[in-house]
């Protein structure tokens, strides 16, 4: 993510203190837990131009619950800064498409891909075709569609572990999916469903790797 | 006779429902058929209409504006109703309502009734209470015929029976209705369904139904089906009893218009459902002399008291997301152990239990969101869903017990570690140490202890990077780049 | 005050709960702002032509596998006649007001009135129980309002159309809809319905039906499995 942003000519920094968003503890039910953990964000990240995230996830919890949260703190200079921060925090694809309005980011990569829709970015954040955009534009790149691409992989978060067996059914489904694409390689906007996919796929022994959407726009072709 | 109803308060944890249920590949077909047919149709007929969103949110909004008058349009509901000649009984909880349907059953000197598909009526478990008080209650919908005949529990809504196949189907009338003969083309089973029910419902003398929707201002009663069973047992009977949650009164008759829109799509994806019969207290020469309606509560006054889940009230049992949802698709309806499954089930079942049961229901969800996006009144499951997983965390991690509950303990250590910077990057050291038996040689973790087993029960999962992000951003910034 | 029995209790109890629910009452005032409030930006008027809707209709009634002939109204007898035959319906009932121009000859017409008592066995020669209904071949009326939308047909209990259990135990109906009475839109039809909204009211859009088996929808099962539609004017 950091080459593509320096590649368009953006200077990126790294707050070297912040962890976490809380999403884990606030969707399991562990909301005081996950407090803390958003005064921290706002902390980390509130002189920031922009924030760039490379997880729809992340950022669905904070564009979704973190307003929310801020008011039950109860401490108004928290809610002042959360609402000036949120409209700066982007997820990666949704930065390059709306924010910076490019689509070909100079990329290459030449294999045979297919994209799966991260519930979130494709639901709460209404990324759209944004990443597909993205995708095509890259150079040698062979995309294919998908079958029940908008179906959930089946991690959601600690619904993997809690309930495994459904999650692991779901996961069939869409692995299968994924199988019947022929493709190389399997991309999307968050990491959580990567390493759930990749985690079967690798399991199955099938030789699909899943590769997170900025890697491919990352791709530059070898100089000759 | 149903066999042993769905009970919240005995049901397993969904966890264990779901595998068992997942291990029957003939119900995971049938259900993963229906509702590919659903959804589909259900796609088609909304595409058709440019307003859909702005009914949904005048949708969701009159629903939402009920509830928020809902002692208004009760009370509305009741005074018109009587006026026309109807009898309004209310009933706090299932065990006042059975007793007063039961009683007005006896009452009307039938020891059989009549019934149209009605969940509520499955909610407080009311056939059970009728055999027990000498009233035999005949099924008069397909799909409940079905269950009953077969000794069966519902798993859907709207289509309760969605589990079953043709040939299973034809087995039990073969069986129950002495037909030997019968085929399995779907048009011979509900033939024979139709001469079956035919003679019960030119014969007998007492109704019983629920209520799609109880306009207030007008005191009608409105229900939506698409057999013509219902009509049946609403007009053929001398005595009519309905039995309707709180929750399904509307205010106005206009209001319809929207309702009737948003219901038939998002059922049965049609543009209108075959019939809907609309009906105002008694009227003697045109259907039952005699017509009660019960209110009942059964803590949906609990719910509406919860202002971030009282949403859930606004559900017009569509079923919707069940066809919706990626984890009922895998697992059927029984594994929720309630006659509510599938999303709708998770927030409400719970919540009819005060909390007290059906805890596990409200993490039977990877909060996918696909629930929320296609529900005609727009309540936002998911939202409703961690609101009660915080309620269950609550609940779990209260007094003196509370203190050893394991998870809640480990949830807690992971938080301490991301409040710090310190302890993060400790965390990932750690995490390497510990993860550095368990990785084979190709950097890949193929079992994982205890809890976390669920993991790899399916799946292996990569070892922690070499280089953490961090790492590698630390070493180029002393690189220059 | 009497004193409070237990169906008087369970409304007190229930109430009480609903108002500490939300945290007050709701009066009629409240009630009234509230439900004036609420957004209706959906379709709510007929955006197609009057010859575009009437198309409408009988697109979707065919879609729903019922036969429909649009005609002029001084033909509605012999296409009654027309269609009753290709049937081989011969004994039909008939509510009370249904217009006698619209009866072709040839057919037994058997007239239902509102007025005499059935239940207490007096037949009055005009009434008809649930048993002779089923008797019928077919049942004859004609219809409040009808939605091109949806398909649809609405009967209620008045002139010609005639309590429910007539149009719902024969196996055929055959509905004489007048072009005047068709709308486009659902909210039209509900607009229209408003002045009558207590009369017991059937919207019918197509024959009976069920998707309980495999999802395949089939025809018929309780109700009329056939309907025949008349769009005349």
């Amino acid at each position: 993510m950091v080459r593509v942003l320096e590649r368009l000519g953006h200077t990126v920094e790294f707050p070297p203190g912040q962890t976490c968003c809380g999403q884990m503890h606030y969707n399991t039910g562990y909301q005081a837990e996950a407090m803390p953990l958003l005064e921290r964000f706002v902390a980390q990240f509130k002189d920031a131009e922009a924030v760039v995230v490379p997880s729809s996830s992340c950022v669905a919890m904070m564009r979704d619950h973190y307003p929310k949260m801020a008011r039950e703190i109860g401490d108004s200079k928290l809610n002042e800064a959360v609402d000036a921060l949120l409209p700066k925090v982007f997820e990666f694809s949704e930065f390059l498409t709306k924010r910076l309005g490019v689509e070909d980011v100079g990329a290459s990569y030449p294999h045979r891909v297919t994209y799966h829709a991260s519930c979130h970015g494709l639901r709460n954040l209404g990324l759209g075709d944004g990443p597909v955009r993205l995708l095509r534009a890259v150079k040698g790149i062979d995309l294919v569609e998908l079958p029940s691409v908008e179906v959930c992989c089946g991690f959601g978060g600690t619904f993997a572990v809690k309930n495994a067996d459904v999650s692991s059914a779901m996961l069939a489904d869409k692995t299968a999916a994924i199988l019947s694409t022929g493709a190389e390689a399997c991309t999307a906007c968050d990491n959580s469903c990567l390493m759930h996919i990749e985690g079967a796929l690798h399991r199955q022994k099938t030789g699909v790797k899943t590769v997170h959407l900025a890697e491919i726009l990352a791709g530059e072709e070898v100089a000759r | 006779m149903s066999g042993t109803a769905l009970d919240p308060k005995t049901a397993p944890l969904f966890p264990i429902a779901a595998k068992i249920a997942m291990g029957d590949a003939q119900m995971r077909k049938n259900v993963r058929h229906a509702t590919d047919v659903i959804q589909t149709k259900r796609a088609r007929v909304v595409a058709e209409m440019p307003d859909w969103q702005q009914l949904r949110e005048a949708g969701r909004q009159i629903r939402q504006h009920t509830m928020e008058n809902l002692d208004f349009y009760l009370e509305e509901f009741e005074r018109n109703c009587t006026r026309a000649g109807g009898v309004v009984h209310w009933a706090r909880d299932a065990e006042e309502a059975r007793r007063i349907v039961v009683e007005l059953a006896k009452a009307s000197g039938s020891d059989e009734v009549i019934k149209i598909k009605s969940m509520t009526t499955e909610e407080i478990q009311l056939n059970q209470a009728l055999e027990a008080a000498g009233v035999h209650a005949v099924e008069t919908d397909l799909a409940e015929l079905i269950i009953q005949l077969g000794e069966d529990r519902p798993s859907h809504i709207v289509v309760p029976a969605l589990h079953k196949n043709r040939q299973e189907i034809r087995e039990i009338f073969q069986r129950k209705m002495n037909l030997p003969e019968l085929g399995d083309r779907p048009d011979d089973l509900a033939d024979a369904a139709r001469m079956y029910l035919r003679e019960k419902f030119l014969r007998v003398k007492t109704g019983v139904s629920g209520a799609n929707f109880l306009i207030a201002e007008t005191g009608g009663v409105c229900i939506v089906e698409s057999e013509g069973n219902g009509r049946m047992c609403l007009t053929l009977p001398e005595t009519l009893i309905t039995l309707a949650g709180i929750d399904k009164v509307v205010p106005r008759y206009q209001d319809l218009e929207v309702l009737l829109q948003l219901l038939p799509r998002s059922a049965t994806g049609e543009r209108m459902n075959p019939y809907n019969s609309i009906w105002t207290g008694v009227d003697v020469k045109d259907g039952p002399r005699t017509f009660h309606v019960v209110l009942m509560d059964n803590a949906r006054t609990e719910i509406l008291a919860d202002e971030e889940s009282r949403q859930t009230l606004n559900c017009i049992r569509c079923a919707a997301c069940q066809n919706a949802c990626p984890v009922y698709r895998q697992t059927g309806g029984h594994a929720y152990g309630s006659v509510y499954a599938g999303p709708i089930g998770a927030i409400l079942t719970p919540q009819l239990q005060e909390m007290h049961y059906a805890q596990s229901l409200p993490y039977a969800s990877s909060l996918c969101g696909a629930c929320y996006e296609v529900c005609p009144v727009k309540i936002n499951i998911p939202e409703v869903l961690i609101h009660l997983r915080n309620k269950v965390v609550k609940q779990n991690t209260a007094g003196v017990a509370g203190l050893f509950d394991v998870e809640a303990t480990a949830m807690k250590a992971m938080a301490m570690i991301f409040r710090s910077e310190k302890r993060f990057r400790a965390a990932q050291r750690l995490g390497r140490i510990a993860e550095s038996p368990l990785t084979g040689k190709d950097g890949w973790i193929g079992w994982l202890p205890g809890m976390l087993g669920g993991w790899t029960q399916a799946r292996d999962l990569k070892e922690m990077p070499k280089e953490t992000f961090r790492d590698w951003w630390e070493k180029r910034g002393k690189n220059g780049n | 005050m009497a004193t409070e029995t237990v169906a008087n209790s369970a409304r007190t109890e229930i109430l009480r709960r609903i108002r500490a629910a939300k945290g007050g009452d709701s009066s009629a005032a409240s009630a009234e702002a509230g439900w004036a409030a609420i957004e209706r930006k959906y379709k709510r008027v007929s955006s197609r032509s009057r010859e575009d809707v009437l198309e409408l209709l009988e697109e979707r009634l065919r879609d729903y596998d019922a036969q429909v002939m649009r005609v002029r109204l001084d033909d509605i007898a012999t296409t009654v006649a027309r269609m009753m035959s290709e049937r081989g319906v011969q004994r039909v009932v008939v509510p009370a007001g249904l217009k006698m121009e619209w009866l072709p000859s040839g057919f037994e017409f058997v007239f239902y009135s509102e007025d005499a008592d059935r239940r207490n066995g007096d037949s009055g020669g005009d009434a008809l129980t649930a048993a002779e209904l089923d008797g019928m071949d077919g049942v004859m009326t004609g219809a409040t309002v009808a939605i091109a939308e949806t398909g649809t047909v609405v009967l209620q209990n008045t002139a010609g159309q005639g309590r429910r259990a007539v149009t719902l135990v024969p196996d055929y109906h055959l509905c004489v809809v007048q072009v005047k009475d068709v709308v486009e839109t659902v909210p039209e039809a509900m607009e229209r319905l408003k002045g009558s909204a207590t009369l017991a009211t059937t919207f019918v859009s197509g024959p009976s039906a069920t998707a309980d088996i495999e999802m395949t929808r089939i025809k018929g099962v309780h109700g009329p499995r056939f309907l025949d539609v008349i769009l005349a004017g």
